[in-house]
């Protein structure tokens, strides 16, 4: 069974029940660091392993990169 | 050989022995930013906060992967946000991104054109990310009240432009600039504008704690060169600072004795 959410602005459908780790290893996010926020609340490292996602979240997973 | 010791750069409780930061933008790629952060010898550098990019190759390294948070300090930036809310969240990201690290430059952009900042929105967004612990090192206009104002909510430096971020127009207020040094009790960091190595110097002369630049950098014809170039002309403003300069003065006043000349 699958749920819809939005993932950095674009609709994806996830697993139900998927755990931020996972969505991380899922979308090959292991390079460096990253913080992810989901609908609008920063969900700490530390809780990334626990952290269950549901239908409709809003998630935001942001990098650093160049900038001035 | 200075006589006079100088002082410190202390920023958030930090010693720094480079004068100059320099920023990760506008590079050809990730292998000349950190070939001219060497060349530059600065010991800070910023970083912008974005989204993954989610089709990107996974065996492609990230920046912090090739500039290191263990041997610079990273300064992440507010860059692109035009509102108080958005620069907060930014912070808190970049906090979180950074496990903990509490040091942000904060920039509230009023204007896509001439990319002003939006004093008001930055005065907003000081007071809340003071409050929730963050160093904040403030992009600002040249204004001495806004400046002081910064200051007052706890700021740990004070930004003022030169010109604006990416137009190398150098220090176009030494005036200004001077009247916050006056006032100032925190770092003052000249923060955009600088083109080539004598603005840098400038900046330094007129007894500024640092100067913070990306795209002179960036966009010169040899950017590695240029870093050093940048490196020399922020040690060498600064020294001539300490040295305290000669006066200005209207008229010629000669070098040479009169005294003893044989026609």
């Amino acid at each position: 069974m699958s749920v819809p959410v939005t993932v950095n602005g674009d609709p994806q459908e996830i697993a139900a029940d998927l755990k931020i780790t996972e969505l991380l290893h899922s979308l090959d996010i292991t390079s460096g660091p990253v913080a992810v926020e989901v609908n609008g609340e920063i969900v700490p490292r530390s809780e990334h392993a626990n952290y269950q996602l549901k239908a409709n979240d809003k998630i935001e997973i942001v990098q650093a990169i160049g900038g001035g | 050989m200075t006589n006079k010791e100088d002082k410190a750069l202390v920023i958030a409780g930090k010693t720094y022995q480079s004068r100059l930061i320099i920023g990760s933008g506008k590079y050809r790629d990730f292998e000349e930013n950190r070939a001219a952060l060497e060349a530059s010898a600065a010991e800070m550098i910023t970083v912008a906060i974005r989204r993954v990019n989610l089709g990107q190759n996974k065996d492609e390294p990230s920046l912090l992967q090739v500039i290191s948070p263990d041997q610079y300090t990273i300064l992440p930036n507010t860059a692109g946000c035009y509102n108080a809310d958005d620069a907060v969240r930014t912070c808190r990201m970049a906090r979180e991104l950074l496990d903990g690290h509490s040091l942000v430059k904060l920039e509230v952009l009023g204007d896509e054109k001439t990319l002003y900042p939006n004093v008001t929105e930055t005065l907003a967004a000081a007071e809340i990310l003071v409050q929730d612990g963050f160093d904040v090192m403030v992009y600002t206009s040249d204004d001495p009240l806004v400046a002081k104002r910064l200051e007052e909510i706890g700021c740990v430096a004070v930004m003022p432009l030169g010109a604006p971020i990416g137009s190398g127009l150098g220090i176009r207020n030494p005036y200004n600039i001077r009247m916050i040094l006056e006032n100032a009790s925190v770092p003052i960091i000249v923060d955009a504008g600088v083109g080539t190595a004598s603005d840098a110097s400038i900046a330094m002369e007129l007894g500024c704690d640092g100067v913070l630049m990306n795209t002179a950098i960036a966009e010169a014809q040899n950017p590695v060169l240029m870093a050093s170039a940048m490196k020399k002309a922020v040690e060498s403003g600064r020294e001539a600072f300490l040295a305290g300069r000669m006066p200005r003065r209207l008229y010629a006043s000669a070098s040479s004795p009169i005294d003893g000349t044989f026609f």
